[in-house]
Formats: structure tokens, sequence, C-alpha cells
């Protein structure tokens, strides 16, 4: 089975999601001295799992900055930097923390372009990391894509392996537009294929990881591997599901979507996050206004139940959708 | 500590600060076998070596009195008198935990005894706690609200934002900033142009201070003085606690130079393992002739029994149910 697009094999080597990104920031940095890091446990081995290691060694503390616990303030300094003709790249180790700065990113940052006629943009990468699970509870295991999809003036990337989170994040880096990059630490530790040079993955366009026919699964993150081990299942039962990664939850690859829909005629959405106004119910609306005729049946969404994240494992373990979900959900769609 | 000081206490007031700084610590330490067999799952932020804060603030509240804490808050918790059994099950993601199992060791509470709430977004309840402090004045109530937070917190704005409109309504807030020199991995020089947090007060016309956080009862009058303060509508008050942990940020590990987390000089943490609140308080107690040392046996003993019941109760308690993982989401 093919659960991976064809890359050419060359000069790629098995590297981990984190290192993956640790080599995007890196080589953008080593590229173009506009671009810097700046924020909460950048200069640390650990804090940010692996992703930020050896920058400080090589950089400096000019272009790795690591910060007080001041998210707002640094938010807003990076975003003025950006505003100044750098390129900073600001992480908040946990996107629970980021709250504290969604005035800078949501209020300026994305709006900065349009409310003075296209005068300046803020070309930032805001990255917010997901960290959910291990009894963590309410405050530690948000999933919030979709409270920033939902801004106008903010694109939003959610790559799922290590190719993607290193070429998505150097796209984001390039972009003359604020990227909200989300990543989780779910994947971190994921192996894949990735150039050891640097590239890019175009914001906006998703992938198909595995062509189908009878239903359309389209997931994005870490819901990705999820959706992998559903498809997985579901051919042990004769279903032929096609796999859709969004890659990018803004701009969004309706192109691809649209064109899977119409031929499967069936769809289960799969996001990370809380199901009102939900990620999967921006995908179902959008698939519902535009291709409705071709729905065979009734759309249905995986996500988290609209439930704080609880701290007991004994709720942990069935709060958080797997691919037996995903599969339940589809034989429900095929009356299987 | 004077002798005169000494004198002014009785001793069973004395033997009480002593016995919960103990229990504190025991609670915390009897967490590390838990964690590192995996029994204990949520994040643990230990307490070790800042019993005295939690301690001497506490003495000087009443039961009305509202506190408000962080994610490193099972001393404040118990000290304002949270169950130590709600508090293990709590941890053990235990349906009779204080939290019902939903929040763990992070995110404790005991309505009851005037805890509103601990939980770990940094510097996120500083701002409840001055919102507490307002409801008291509208009900023309002699509460205080006590704030504790640490020097990583002091990096928020929400905090300078508290200050002033806390000032600026003469609001029965006590600011407990508990200063252990550390922010996750970030050294106080790194994050601080100076080491003196409790100045950023003044500003506002705050009474401000700092004092020795591993002294018991030196926060004891500190704590004492600002409730005075406070009682007198003459507040808020900021108080910088000095102080160290000597368990590192999370878990058992301690955040020695050289190991993975690599943050803290191992002589720094000797160093501070002499000004530890407890063995301190201890001499001073027998030197005073207000313990003898059988007696300080026989207490561990007591609470060390208390710890091993709470963990217990914690393991023979039922987890949350399944079916209920909907409940609490709204009030009925
Ligand atoms: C808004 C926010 N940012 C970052 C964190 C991660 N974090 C947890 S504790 C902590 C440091 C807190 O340091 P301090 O306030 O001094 O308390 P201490 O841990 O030293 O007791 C940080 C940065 C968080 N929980 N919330
Ligand atoms: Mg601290």
């Amino acid at each position: 089975m093919c659960l991976r697009i064809n890359l050419k094999l060359e000069n790629m080597r098995k590297v981990t999601y984190a290192q993956a990104i640790n080599e995007a920031i890196y080589q953008t940095i080593e590229q173009d001295n506009r671009v810097f890091v700046i924020g909460q446990g950048c200069t640390s081995p650990w804090y940010v799992g692996s992703t930020c290691q050896g920058l400080i060694e090589k950089f400096g503390q000019e272009r790795v900055i690591d910060t007080p616990v001041s998210e707002n303030a640094i938010t807003g300094v990076a975003v003025g930097a950006a505003l100044a003709k750098m390129r900073p790249i600001v992480v908040h180790p946990r996107i629970d923390f980021m709250l504290y700065a969604t005035d800078p990113i949501i209020n300026e940052a994305a709006n900065w372009h349009y409310m003075f006629g296209g005068k300046l943009s803020v070309p930032i990468v805001i990255w917010g990391i997901i960290n959910r699970g291990g009894e963590q509870a309410a405050q530690h295991s948000q999933a919030l894509q979709a409270i920033f999809t939902h801004i106008p003036g903010l694109k939003v990337v959610m790559p799922s392996n290590p190719y993607d989170a290193k070429g998505l994040l150097v796209s984001a880096i390039k972009d003359d537009n604020p990227v909200l990059y989300i990543d989780d630490r779910w994947l971190y530790k994921i192996k894949g294929n990735v150039p050891e040079k640097i590239y890019s993955v175009p914001i906006g366009k998703g992938k198909r990881i595995r062509k189908g026919k009878d239903i359309t699964i389209v997931a994005s993150s870490y819901m990705v591997w999820e959706a992998v081990g559903a498809v997985k299942g579901l051919i042990k039962g004769g279903i032929d599901a096609e796999l859709i990664d969004l890659r990018s939850l803004k701009p969004l690859d309706t192109e691809l979507l649209f064109a899977s829909v119409k031929k499967t005629g069936r769809l289960v959405v799969v996001d990370g996050g809380w199901k009102t106004c939900g990620v999967a119910a921006e995908v179902s609306a959008l698939v519902c206004e535009n291709i409705f005729k071709y729905l065979k049946a009734p759309i249905r969404r995986i996500t988290l139940p609209d439930i704080p994240a609880p701290a007991s494992s004994a709720l942990e373990s069935i709060y958080y959708p797997k691919a037996k979900d995903i599969c339940k959900a589809v034989k429900k769609i095929l009356k299987k | 500590m004077t002798s005169s000081i000494m004198t002014k206490y009785s001793k069973v007031f004395l033997k009480q600060l002593y016995r919960m700084m103990v229990q504190i610590r025991l609670c915390e330490e009897s967490l590390v076998g838990p964690i590192l067999r995996g029994e204990v799952k949520c994040p643990v932020h230990l307490y070790t070596g800042e019993e005295a804060i939690a301690t001497g603030v506490c003495a000087a509240l009443s039961e009305k009195d509202y506190i408000f804490g962080t994610h490193r808050s099972h001393g404040h918790y118990l000290a304002k008198g949270g169950s130590l059994q709600k508090l293990i099950a709590e941890i053990y993601g235990k349906e009779t935990g204080c939290s019902e199992g939903r929040g763990g060791s992070m995110h404790i509470i005991a309505p009851e005894k005037g805890i509103l709430g601990a939980a770990p977004i940094v510097a996120g309840t500083i701002s409840l706690a001055v919102g507490s402090a307002l409801a008291a004045k509208i009900r023309r109530e002699k509460r205080v609200s006590v704030s504790f937070f640490g020097d990583g917190a002091a990096g928020e704005g929400v905090l300078y934002e508290s200050l002033n409109f806390a000032a600026l309504k003469r609001l029965s807030v006590i600011f407990a900033c508990e200063n252990n020199l550390y922010s996750t991995h970030m050294p106080i020089r790194n994050c601080r142009p100076e080491n003196n947090v409790f100045k950023i007060g003044i500003p506002f016309g705050i009474a401000s201070f700092r004092t020795n956080g591993n002294e018991v009862l030196e926060v004891y009058e500190a704590t004492k003085k600002a409730v005075g303060i406070c009682r007198r509508n003459r507040g808020p008050v900021f108080i910088e606690f000095m102080t160290y942990r000597l368990r590192g940020h999370v878990g058992p590990d301690d955040n020695i130079q050289g190991t993975r987390t690599d943050i803290r000089p191992k002589e720094e943490i000797e160093e501070w393992r002499k000004k530890d609140p407890i063995k301190n308080f201890e001499k001073y107690l027998i030197k005073k002739k207000i313990l003898k040392q059988k007696e300080i046996e026989k207490i561990r003993n007591k609470i060390q029994k208390k710890v091993t019941l709470a963990y217990k109760f914690a393991k023979e308690s039922p987890y949350p149910k399944e079916k209920d993982l909907m409940k609490y989401v709204f009030k009925d």
C-alpha cells in the first residue's frame, strides 16, 4: 500500500520530525540574515523537544533568543521586528500559553497588511506546539488550530510528517504573511525521509496519501497517523479509502478535497481539535456548499468531544479519538 | 531568628508550623517513588524546600481568607487546610480527588477552605485573586486574598495590570511572590535585569518588601503585617519570599548541571540544602527546648502514617467513570 507520495529518494535520510524542524530553522537562519528565532525554551536542548538543539551554539544569542515568560510582549516584539524587515520565528512551547499572545497575533499581525492598505506586511512565523495527553489536563492539552484558522489574514499549516515539517516551515519563513505553524509533540519522534538540503513545501497544497474509491478521509497533523491506521484496518475489511492530508488549514486545498469527494461521494473529516466551529466543521461546510450533489451519504466528523481535556488517564483514554473511531464512522457511512 | 521572637509564640503554634512543614515535605517526597514508577502520570511540580512560605503565609490567614495558586501548589493547598487524601487521590487521577480526577496535580481546589483554585498558566490566577478581593470589598467583608506566584510570573504583563488595579481600588490582596531564582530552565538573571521582584509594587504605591522565605517565622511575621495592612483597608501588599526549590522544575529531576536537564550548579543546590527551612526550624525548636528529638521522630512517624493512609485511600478509590466524561463542562 502506498502511504507516501512519490519523492525522489536521492539525498534523503530518515530523520525525526523534531530534527526536520531543527534543520529548517538552522538552514534558513544560515541562509537569510533576517531570520531569527525567539521564545521560551529555544536555547534549551529539551524544552521544545529537540527542535532547537544546537541553534544557540551555532548562531548565538542575537539570532536565538530565549525569553522570560512574557508571551504577549515577546510575540508583539516579533511582530514589530517583522514590520522592521526581519523574519522572526516566535516559538510557543505550548499553544495554550500562546493565548496570552492573541492580541499581537490576531489584532496586530493578522490585520496589519489589510488595515494599512497593503503598506506593510508581517512576515512572521508563529510556531505553537500542541502537547496533549500525559494527564496534563485542561490548560496544557488544547489543540487551538480552529481559533487561528478563523482569523482573516493568518495562514495556518499543520504538517503531519518530517518531510512536510521541514518544507512547510521553510515556506512559512519565506512567506510575506503571518503564518501559524502548529505542530504536535506526539509527532516529534516520527521518522521519515527528508532531503538534506533546504527545500519548501507549498502552503495551501494538501497531499493525497492514499488513493481509494469508496470514501474520502481528510485529516491533518497527528490525526493523519490515526487515519493511516484506520485506512489499514479498513483495507482488511474490503473498504478502499482515500486519505488526504490537508497540510495547510488556510488556505485550504479545496481543489484536492473536492476532486476526491466527487470521486468517492463519501467523506469523514478528522481533526484533533473540538467539534463545534472546528476545522472539521469548516471542511464539511465547504463540501456541502460546493459539491453537495456528489455526496452519497451524510458527512461524519471525528474530533475531540466539546469537553476540556481531563487529567485522569481513565478519561483521557476515551477523550482522544483514535483509528478505531475513524473506522467506525466509515463503516456507518458505508452501512457495513 | 532571635529568642525574643521565639518567646512571642506559644509552643502549640510553633509545633503547628513545624508539623505543617513536615507534612508538606513528606507529601512531596512521597511522590518521588510513584512518579519514577509511572504510577503517578500527571506532571508534578514539587514544593520541596519552599514549605516555610505556604506554612507561614497560611498561618497568618483565617479560614475565610482566599488563596489562589499555581502549578506548584501542593504546599499552598495543604497549608490552607486542603485534604491530603483528596490531594493524593487527585494526583492519582481518582474520582475522590479534590478536582474529581479532572485536574491532576496542577489543578487543585478546596473552596470550603478558601482555596479558590491553583492552576498552571503562569500568572493566570493573579488577576483572579484580585477579583476575589474586589468581591470581598463589594460585600464589605474583611477578607484577604493571597495570590501565590513565582518569580517567573513577574514576566507576564497581567501581573502589572493587576498591581495597578488592586492599588487603584485599594483591594485587600497580598501578592505573594515565591522567588526561587528559576523559571523552568532559566535562572532569574536571564529573565530580569535585576533580582528584586518586590520593587515592582513600589511605583503603584503598594507596600512592598522582601523577606526570607526559608524562615517560617519571618514569613509569618511578614504576612501578618500584610494582613494587618489589608484589614485596615490599606492594601494591597507585595511580598517577595526568597527561596529555592530543592527539586528541579518538574518531577524528581533535580536539574543539576551536567545531567540531562543541565540547569543548576551542584554547589548552589548544596548551599541551599544548608538553608533547608525544616531542618533549620527543627534545630531552633530543639535549641529552645520546644521540641525534643524523640518528639520530632514521633511527629514525623505520625505524619508519615497519615501520608501512607492517603495513598491507601487514593489507590483504593475508583477512577472517574467513562460515562461521566461530559460531566462538569457546565453546572446543571
Ligand atoms: C503562560 C505560560 N507560559 C509558560 C508556561 C510554562 N511554565 C510552567 S511553569 C513555568 C515557570 C514558572 O516559573 P515561576 O513562576 O518562577 O514558578 P516556579 O516553577 O519557579 O515555582 C513556565 C514557564 C506556563 N505554564 N504558562
Ligand atoms: Mg521560580
